[in-house]
């Protein structure tokens, strides 16, 4: 590609409207860092209620007159606030920073390809985001708040709520279009712009993650959309696909008739059982690009790794009603989605050993990302594990909608995709801005955040166990919970310092964007493609199109010098 | 090269230990927060699963993180000492393919035992009770002397449920408005309660007393208050209690 046949864009097109996919990926990592940020206030917010119930805050009066009175919560406000953390963090920060941000900033650099195949396309899925916060978000501020049914929605509770439910409605059907437009630009990227040499088995493995979800997003997103317009209908045009007849709702008889409340739930999860996929391939996909880099050593078993990605993607469409058992759908079914559940712990338990398979008589160093990235693999360890206590549906009657699932549930998003995104932020933000993160403040934020983060979530398994409900606003009044405040009161000190821990990362980020140490062309003495380009990279990417000879994770070749060869260097 | 990973890295393991003896801190009461009693029938047989489950995965946790860590102070960067280069080992693979496929498969071959028990079809029923849920209470209904439900003899309570102990039940739950989810952790099962569907459980306590139905499923603002009473007592205190809110019931 010829470069000076460019001419220089101005700054609206350089910085705002860009179809630079380098460009739209930093646009994506700074949206989806601010949302993450905003998430965890609310999170914040919630700890607050949980461990000192009915105690009052009182700056939050003025923020928030209706919903904290005197500075004391409101259960609608409650209901609102795990509600929109839980939409904001999976639509607004962990799905758009795993597959907006890697998947836009990686995936022509490390195939090697100028730009995205369909680069204004790209920049429309980007600007959608926030348009989509921007109508999801206006719920805050119209009569009765913001959605406040659970991220599930589930129906009819969804259509009985008031304008910041439909707020939240369309805003995610907007979001969903722009993962799909998304998705199609990488697939065809991914199959039409490799570079000459790079075969689908010398891809790396985060571009095979992205791939994959990439294809798994283009398969459910549909389905959750257009679950959503029915949805939408039921809630404006009075149809009734989801609502039955006979529903007494504030004392007056619904004129509905022949709705099933169940389909919505096998709607909704057989897209976000895949979307629970979409959230950690990625993150696998950085940690197994990371790993070996730092082991020095080739990724163990890389063409299983690939095989077991993709079993994960099949086998995800299979599993779905493993979050209804207790829904009140056929135990026949039960019984074949507890055994497809089965099924999909093996693919992990495969990936698990195979990243302790790389470390295997490695020479590892603990910079800042290896050290998310093993994070990764431990804590997600402990997301799978306790994930085969809800697969078997017996169990699951009892820990089904208690903390124990919200335990799991934050051990693969929080544990899992979160500590993945560190990794790959802290790895790739030298290629990305040319400079180094300072490693002692990556540190400690790394260990802060590890403490902390099993500070709070690691109890609330022992509260599951113990039968206490999630979604509740005051859980006092049960006699069997009279004896879970001090447990709630250390998890809520914990989130707290959690949340101050990501201070250090915010001021190390910014601060090192311009103050960091040059980082060079390939400060990790990394294999792939984008480290054999200047950082940050051209418009337009390589000077040449590089030809690929290798697969990506020659570390440490017997006979060589040098303990890497980068996949564009020919071996003699 | 030993001293220097000590110095930096036992701190954060010291720490990272601290952390969950942080609960014994902030605990006042001191009791032990885990299963509450189980007082039905299936109860033990849940809690057996669910043991054999936290046996099971605290077993492979330890192996993975200890192997973890181990890996990380043996194969730790050292100067004059190379990585292997090697892309895996077929055998390995299958062989930690093969074994947690058989233990999966095992459980869940444990685990249909016990669902088809608790949700196949009931034994016959001694009682039958009419549960139907809405925004934010639990509606009761007993069939009376006739035995059979909406007629003139029906007993109906608010948040009261009563049920003799040893003796086989049947719920049938409804519900008038939203989904709700009937739950009683001492029986250690929820059933959601779907508006448009009839969703049928049994159930047999063990143990009279004083519990509480929990409402599971979220159902809007009053969620969290949406509780009901249980009472498991003997036949005959059941009969006679039957008997004083049919009475109570037909004096209004
Ligand atoms: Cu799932
Ligand atoms: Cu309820």
């Amino acid at each position: 590609m010829n470069r000076s046949s460019h001419k220089s864009p101005g700054f609206v097109q350089k910085y705002i409207f860009s179809t630079d996919h380098k460009t739209i990926g930093i646009q994506f990592l700074i949206t989806s860092l601010f949302m993450l940020f905003f998430g965890g206030l609310l999170a914040m917010l919630i700890r607050w209620q949980l461990g000192w119930p009915g105690h009052s805050l009182a700056f939050m009066e003025k923020i928030a007159p209706e919903g904290m009175p005197g500075g004391i919560m409101v259960p609608e406000y409650f209901n609102m606030l795990f509600t929109m953390h839980g939409s904001v963090m999976i639509f607004f920060a962990i799905i758009p920073l795993l597959v907006g941000v890697f998947g836009n900033y990686l995936i022509p650099l490390k195939i090697g390809a100028g730009d995205m195949a369909f680069p204004r396309l790209n920049m429309i899925s980007f600007w959608l985001v926030p348009v989509s916060i921007a109508i999801v978000c206006t719920g805050f501020f119209l009569q009765g708040g913001a959605a406040a049914s659970g991220w599930t929605a589930y129906a009819p509770l969804s259509t009985t709520m008031g304008p910041g439910q439909l707020c939240w409605i369309i805003g995610v059907i907007v979001l969903g279009s722009s993962s799909i437009m998304g998705a199609v630009n990488y697939i065809t990227t991914i199959i039409n712009l490799r570079a000459p040499g790079m075969t689908y088995f010398r891809l790396p493995m985060s571009i095979w993650a992205l791939f994959i979800t990439a294809i798994i997003t283009v398969l459910a997103t549909p389905v959750l959309a257009s679950a959503l317009i029915l949805l939408l209908l039921d809630s404006t045009l009075g149809t009734s696909f989801f609502l039955p007849a006979g529903m007494i709702i504030d004392g007056v008889l619904q004129p509905n008739a022949g709705g099933q409340a169940l389909l919505w739930q096998h709607l909704f999860w057989f897209y976000s059982h895949p979307a629970v996929y979409i959230m950690i391939l990625p993150a696998m996909g950085i940690a197994s690009e990371v790993i070996p880099v730092f082991a020095r050593k080739p990724l163990f078993g890389y063409h299983s790794m690939v095989w077991a990605i993709m079993a994960i993607a099949i086998l995800g469409f299979l599993v779905w009603a493993h979050h209804m058992f207790t829904s009140g759908m056929n135990p026949a079914l039960g019984t074949s989605f507890m055994a497809s559940t089965m099924v999909i712990a093996l693919p992990s338990a495969i990936k698990t050993f195979n990243w302790l398979g790389t470390l295997w008589r490695g020479s590892i160093r603990l910079t800042t990302p290896m050290l998310h990235a093993l994070a990764f693999v431990s804590m997600f360890v402990i997301g799978g594990l306790t994930g085969i206590f809800a697969a078997a549906s017996t169990v699951d009657l009892y820990l089904h909608d208690t903390y124990f699932i919200v335990g799991h549930l934050h051990y693969v998003l929080f544990g899992g995709s979160l500590f993945g995104i560190f990794a790959g932020i802290t790895f790739w933000f030298p290629k990305m801005f040319g400079r180094l993160l300072n490693e002692t403040l990556g540190k400690i934020h790394f260990a802060l955040t590890l403490i902390f983060f099993n500070g709070v979530m690691f109890p609330m398994f022992i509260l599951g166990v113990a039968g206490m409900p999630r979604r509740i606003y005051d859980y006092t009044q049960y006699a069997h919970l009279a004896h879970v405040g001090g447990l709630n009161r250390m998890m809520s000190v914990s989130a707290f310092c959690l949340g101050a821990a990501q201070l250090i990362f915010m001021f190390n980020f910014f601060w090192s964007m311009y103050r960091g140490k040059k980082a060079g062309e390939n400060p990790w003495q990394a294999n792939t493609l984008e480290w054999a380009t200047a950082s940050p990279p051209p418009h337009g990417n390589f000077e040449k199109t590089p030809t690929v000879y290798h697969g990506p994770y020659e570390y440490s070749v017997p006979g060589r010098k040098d303990d890497w060869l980068p996949q564009h260097q020919p071996a003699k | 090269m030993l001293r220097r990973f000590c110095i930096r890295w036992i701190p954060a393991f010291i720490s990272w230990l601290v952390a969950p003896s942080w609960v014994f801190a902030f605990s006042r009461s001191g009791a032990r927060v885990w299963l509450p009693e189980g007082i039905s029938t299936v109860a033990p047989e849940i809690d057996r699963l669910f043991y054999i489950v936290l046996v099971l995965t605290s077993v492979v946790f330890v192996l993975v993180q200890g192997t973890l860590l181990v890996f990380l102070v043996r194969y730790r960067r050292r100067p004059g000492r190379k990585a292997s280069y090697s892309h895996g080992n077929y055998r390995v693979e299958v062989v930690w393919t093969l074994i947690p496929a058989i233990i999966l498969i095992w459980l869940a071959f444990q685990n249909q035992r016990v669902w088809s028990k608790v949700r196949g079809t009931p034994p016959p029923a001694d009682l039958e009770v009419e549960v139907t849920a809405e925004q934010f209470a639990w509606n009761i209904r007993y069939a009376g002397q006739d035995g059979a439900f909406n007629t003139q003899d029906d007993v109906l309570t608010i948040n009261q449920l009563h049920l003799p102990i040893h003796q086989t039940i049947l719920i049938h739950l409804k519900s008038k408005d939203v989904i709700h989810s009937f739950f009683v952790p001492q029986f250690r099962f929820k059933q959601d309660v779907v508006p448009g569907l009839t969703t049928h459980v049994w159930l047999s306590a063990t143990k009279s007393g004083q519990y509480e139905i929990a409402c599971a499923e979220l159902c809007g603002l009053g969620h969290y208050r949406m509780r009901g009473f249980l009472t498991v007592e003997s036949p005959e205190a059941f009969t006679a209690w039957l008997a004083e809110m049919f009475k109570e019931q037909t004096a209004s």
